[in-house]
């Protein structure tokens, strides 16, 4: 319990630490891509529980990434003002959830507030992936990835087609999403990706990690965790024990749907829009990837590998071979790390090596 | 406590379990012989609910359990081990307890992820019972060793811990001295009179005779399927159907 606050308390030093040294050297610019990192790793914290605890295999999260960024995005932006008169629209306003503001051009625009909008997305992942779950997840190794594959795929292509949701260039000009409204000399908390809330920005976005972290991990080592773990064992064994396998499974798919569409909400507001490229397959692989280099059950290394990978490739240093760098990432993990790359103990691959050039002398 | 009447189980058109009907008394030692590819697993997971029985019925306490599920099967009390030993990988040995308990506890996903106090105040108790039963197999040293690597017999001692944790009022082991030596027999033996002392009905499959024999109170004797016989040790060993699927007639000799 002391090792465990003790690794978070030294997490919670190098955050700020790192925030410090950026504003002291002017470099406050690595400050987006470290914010953009920490969301997409609380995507891939959340399908390391499903994966690499539960034993469960998806090829789909960026679907329900997109469905939490994409939902977010249209319902903040799509003016409503022609529904104004109906009764729905109506209901919602009475409730707060829409409000009346201006567009760009000095329109009358009526749209959801971003809270409102968030968990309607977030609701709606976490229901999808509760209605594709229960038949999908009958389904287990290779098949349990083909199925999750085909639906990114869907969502990818719906995000293409429709026009609701911008078709090729995606939905743009989301607004800032106000967590907390000022309170007397304390400004407001906003998601967005305004330069003068860089700072601001990167501590919302790095505790919503380290919280959601948190959850995972208290999770992991409860009685439910340990049932999780114990389906990942044997789902025969772990059903004669009186585990619902069926139910966890389903749960824990729900859950690491919601963490992503939550990534997906709070990334797409700092962005300020969202594109079909976060529902590709491409991305639903780079999540796979990440988990497998942090090594599958470990949420201290898919949560290392995860910011630093991701920094990376936000950085542009991969170039153009993004995609194709962690297509060999994964190869090469699966072949020489399949624990993880923060497993391989240097120290040990030398002994073993002198080992051999012994016995072959 | 335990019934079967006319329970039948057909693969396309093998039947593997075949009109099979008997009781298991509370408190008893019950076993079930026959030669390989008698039914006695098939039998089994029908029971555990691994299977679903083609017809017949299967009463637990007074209770019709056909075409449950297994986890539901295993809230009523009904445990099992399996022929090949089926330890959770990746976990300790206690921790494979551990889940045993899953079963007589709550606590739920929200729970977990907020550390309700309820959450680990129950995680305390699991944990406790836990060692408890580790303890009595004598196996509380292994308690932290990942399970799978541990060697044959003491798996057998996890994974009978593990079936103990549930609380079970009915045992069902899968030939529990598979793979093991004289001595660990002897000590198999020693355990499942202990747990029938502890007031758990054992229904068991085996092929070691002598197990068989020293323990059981009563024996049932399949052969492709069937029913052949149902008695006490003493009266199985004079019986001339059984000896003969046994020791064969003619030259059909089957071991």
């Amino acid at each position: 319990m002391a090792r465990k606050s003790l690794v978070l308390l030294s997490l919670l030093v190098l955050v700020i630490g790192v925030q410090l040294a950026t504003s002291m050297t002017s470099t406050q610019y690595y400050l987006t891509q470290l914010t953009m990192s920490a969301y997409y790793a609380i995507v891939v914290i959340g399908l390391s529980v499903l994966m690499g605890y539960a034993g469960q295999i998806s090829i789909g999260h960026a679907g329900f990434f997109a469905i939490g960024g994409y939902l977010s995005a249209a319902l903040t932006t799509h003016n409503l003002i022609q529904f104004q008169e109906s009764g729905v629209v109506k209901l919602l306003s009475s409730l707060g959830m829409i409000v009346t503001g201006q567009d760009l051009y000095g329109e009358e625009l009526l749209v959801f507030v971003p809270w409102a909008a968030c968990i309607v997305a977030i609701i709606t992942a976490g229901v999808i992936a509760f209605v594709l779950g229960i038949p999908v997840l009958k389904l287990k190794g290779h098949y349990l990835a083909m199925a999750t594959l085909g639906f990114g795929i869907i969502i990818y292509r719906i995000a293409l087609a429709s026009e609701y949701f911008g078709e090729a260039d995606g939905i743009s000009e989301v607004p800032g999403f106000t967590i907390f409204p000022a309170l007397g000399d304390i400004g407001p908390v906003v998601v967005s990706g305004d330069f003068s809330g860089r700072v601001q920005n990167y501590y919302i976005a790095w505790c919503m990690l380290i919280i959601g972290l948190i959850l995972l991990q208290n999770l992991i080592n409860s009685r439910v965790g340990r049932a999780l773990r114990s389906i990942h064992g044997s789902e025969e064994a772990a059903e004669a024990m009186g585990v619902n396998t069926a139910r966890y499974k389903l749960y824990v798919f729900v859950l690491s749907a919601v963490y992503a569409a939550i990534a997906g909400v709070f990334l797409t507001h700092y962005n300020g829009g969202i594109g079909p490229s976060e529902a590709s397959v491409m991305k639903s692989v780079r999540y796979v990837a990440l988990v497998a280099v942090g090594g599958m059950a470990n949420l201290w290394g898919v949560l290392i590998m995860g910011v630093s990978l991701t920094f990376l490739s936000l950085r542009g240093v991969f170039g153009s071979y993004d995609d194709a760098i962690f297509g060999v990432i994964l190869i090469m993990i699966m072949l020489f790390a399949p624990e993880g790359i923060l497993s391989i103990k240097l120290k040990g691959l030398f002994f073993r090596k002198n080992i051999r050039a012994k016995q072959e002398a | 406590m335990l019934e079967l009447s006319s329970l039948q189980k057909n693969f396309g058109g093998l039947k593997a379990v075949d009109d099979v009907s008997f009781q298991v008394a509370k408190g008893t030692i019950k076993a079930v012989i026959g030669p390989n590819g008698a039914g006695k697993t098939t039998l089994f997971n029908c029971i555990a609910g691994n299977l679903a029985p083609t017809s017949g019925s299967i009463f637990f306490q007074n209770q019709e359990i056909k075409g449950k599920k297994p986890h539901q099967i295993a809230a009523l009390g009904i445990s099992r081990t399996f022929q090949n030993i089926n330890l959770f990988h990746g976990m300790t040995a206690l921790e494979n307890v551990m889940v045993g308990r899953h079963i007589r506890s709550t606590s739920g996903f929200l729970a977990g992820m907020f550390s309700l106090p309820k959450s680990w105040k129950e995680e305390k108790k699991i944990q406790q019972r836990s060692v408890e039963l580790l303890d009595i197999l004598d196996l509380s040293k292994f308690a932290h060793v990942e399970a799978t690597s541990l060697a044959f017999g003491q798996q057998r001692g996890v994974e009978l811990a593990r079936a103990l944790a549930t609380d079970p009022s009915l045992l069902l082991l899968d030939e529990p001295a598979a793979g093991l030596n004289i001595y660990e027999t002897a000590e198999v033996a020693r355990l499942i009179t202990k747990i029938r002392d502890m007031g758990i009905t054992v229904l068991l499959v085996e092929h070691d005779m002598s197990l068989v024999m020293d323990i059981s109170d009563e024996i049932v004797v399949l052969s492709f399927g069937s029913k052949i016989a149902e008695d006490i040790p003493s009266a199985i060993q004079q019986n001339s159907e059984v000896i003969k699927i046994y020791l064969g007639e003619d030259e059909e000799a089957m071991a």
